[in-house]
């Protein structure tokens, strides 16, 4: 166990010169994801329990119809794509957050950023290849968890409010859900690459997620409605709804475009940050 | 080569590295000593850009390491500090740097076997002993068959078998012709096992020389004579320049005169010796003696005075 052996001559541990690439740090990228079993459980746990809610909810509706209040009635009537997929993103989005900063604020609470630094010791490109690989992989998970909440929640709202995939703005709206996901757990990643500590960006991006955001919706008159438009996932949640309210300030892409440019602004800081501080 | 010129690093108002310059020549072990808070892991940190110098410049190769393409084919480095994510095994560790340099499984494999993880391999690193876990460090360092290594405390938490282990593997990687620098706050293992020693005090350079430069050059040579005339053969050899103090089980210990030349004394005084031996300080001697105006945490002992 103890013997020292030389090590192999540099030819064959470098498999030729060839100079590593962006392909190679996203490989790398992929085996960290894939390797830490409590993201994997996470990730699979989401799917499930949206599943489960959307169910839930859906049966909920239906079995309350008669006692909901007309203006509820009108809203699902009008809107049964944004009700499918609302009930389960509330759950969805958050552990979309938290699984965002885990991925990069568990370098540094462990100690791997160092690692990760000397192996990229250009430092961005681990953030670039970091988020491209979690934001493909919330993609993926999150397309399968609306397309799944969609074709589970549609056939049991079907007698109170029946909706179609090829109705008009219902595709487009379950595919944004996974797109909102995949950028909010990009936001929450730039936000942990901020902090660099996990309980506090964890209790940051969920505050203002879920209490700060939708309170914003309280301030008064139309400076108030503006700025809770533009805020990231008020703005990015406009996607998921099949038509457009009255009350909106920005249309489903626009919203979306907005969640996406906020999403960039955290990922610049974060990357200049990352450039600038010690590791 | 690892070359260091001007470093320096500032903490708020503290300066932890002042001034720093040095070479780590291939084909060595050189020996990176100092008390602790001297700057060693900082210096070490300055050199892989973990941190960023206020002044100075490190190169490795000429190029500062941050600009190097395919870093571990040029340093490995293992820091102080766990640099592990606890929920990976050590096996999907060291593939995920393999693969940021262009490496695959089978380099994973090679290392694994190198450093003696095999068994262990699959298992998560949090689990892991402080021995393991040097180990899982060393293999990382090697990933990329490096020209030069910069191992920070390596021989932390090993047990006996693990230092022998580690003494062997870096006298063989630098007899292959690598540059491997090394801290250590143990001396004595640094004695028999760097040639070259670079020894800092409060960030800054205190010596820069061969090991055995170092010991001859900072521990003072005494004789320990003993004698039934102490009163009589103290005076006489204080008469020759030589300076004398009586030790705590009454004997005496000679600073300033050779061996031979105290025992001609004695002789034409017609003294009689019972003892007469030359003591030349440790490594340890000669560290405590170097930098003991330059320890950041003093705890009120003298320790330098009481080792002996």
């Amino acid at each position: 166990m103890t013997t020292v052996t030389a090590p192999a001559p540099a030819t064959t541990v470098t498999g030729g010169a060839r100079e590593p690439g962006f392909a190679d740090l996203m490989l790398s990228e992929w085996t960290k994801i894939r390797s830490v079993r409590s993201t994997v459980w996470s990730l699979v746990i989401l799917i499930v329990l949206t599943l489960i809610a959307t169910v839930l909810f859906m049966q909920m509706g239906v079995a309350n119809w008669d006692k909901s209040d007309a203006a509820q009635q009108a809203e699902m009537r009008l809107d049964p794509t944004g009700t499918i997929l609302g009930s389960g993103i509330l759950l969805s989005q958050l552990a979309v957050c938290v699984l965002g900063v885990m991925v990069i604020a568990s370098e540094y609470s462990t100690g791997m950023i160092r690692a990760s630094l000397l192996a990229v010791p250009k430092r961005v490109p681990v953030l670039v290849a970091k988020g491209a690989v979690f934001g493909l992989v919330v993609l993926v998970v999150g397309e399968l968890t609306a397309f799944l909440s969609f074709f589970l929640g549609a056939p049991i709202l079907n007698e109170k409010a029946p909706v179609s995939i090829g109705d008009e703005g219902v595709l487009r709206a379950v595919f944004g859900c996974g797109l909102y996901l995949s950028l909010l757990g990009l936001f929450a990643l730039g936000v942990g690459a901020i902090i660099r500590h996990t309980a506090a960006s964890i209790t940051g991006v969920i505050a203002f997620v879920l209490v700060i955001a939708p309170m914003t919706r309280m301030l008064p008159g139309s400076v108030g409605k503006h700025v809770h438009g533009y805020l990231p996932t008020e703005a990015g949640f406009l996607i998921t709804q099949q038509h457009s309210r009255a009350s909106d300030v920005l249309g489903p892409w626009q919203g979306l475009g907005v969640l996406a440019l906020w999403t960039a602004a955290v990922l610049v800081i974060a990357g200049v940050l990352l450039q600038r501080r010690d590791a | 080569m690892i070359e260091a010129k001007n470093l320096t690093k500032r903490y708020g108002d503290k300066t932890a590295v002042n001034d720093l310059s040095f070479t780590v020549e291939p084909g060595r072990v050189t020996g990176f000593l100092g008390p602790n808070g001297a700057g060693k892991s900082t210096t070490m940190r300055l050199l892989l850009g973990l941190d960023r110098a206020d002044a100075g410049t490190a190169t490795v190769n000429g190029v500062p390491y941050r600009e190097l393409a395919a870093p571990m084919r040029v340093v490995g480095a293992l820091l102080e500090a766990r640099a592990v994510h606890t929920g990976r095994s050590a096996y999907d560790h060291l593939l995920c740097l393999a693969q940021t340099q262009g490496f695959g499984k089978r380099r994973v494999d090679q290392v694994i076997d190198q450093v003696g993880l095999g068994s262990v391999a699959r298992k998560r690193a949090g689990g892991f002993s402080l021995g393991m876990g040097q180990r899982l460090g060393i293999a990382a360092a090697l990933l990329g068959d490096p020209a030069a290594l910069i191992l920070d405390e390596p021989l932390n938490g090993l047990d006996p078998e693990g230092i022998v282990w580690i003494r062997n593997l870096m006298k063989s990687l630098a007899a292959e012709g690598r540059a491997v620098f090394v801290s250590s706050h143990l001396m004595n293992e640094m004695a028999v096992t760097a040639e070259h020693l670079i020894v800092i005090g409060r960030g800054r350079l205190v010596a820069d020389c061969s090991t055995e430069e170092f010991i001859e050059h900072s521990t003072e040579q005494s004789v320990l004579v003993k004698t039934p005339d102490r009163e009589r053969l103290a005076e006489l050899l204080r008469s020759e320049g030589a300076t004398v103090t009586d030790t705590d089980e009454g004997d005496l210990d000679v600073v300033g005169l050779e061996a031979p030349r105290i025992a001609e004394l004695a002789a034409a005084g017609g003294l009689v010796l019972h003892e007469l031996s030359t003591r030349r300080g440790s490594l340890e001697d000669a560290f405590m003696e170097l930098t003991k105006d330059a320890v950041e945490y003093d705890a009120g002992v003298t320790t330098a005075g009481g080792v002996k």
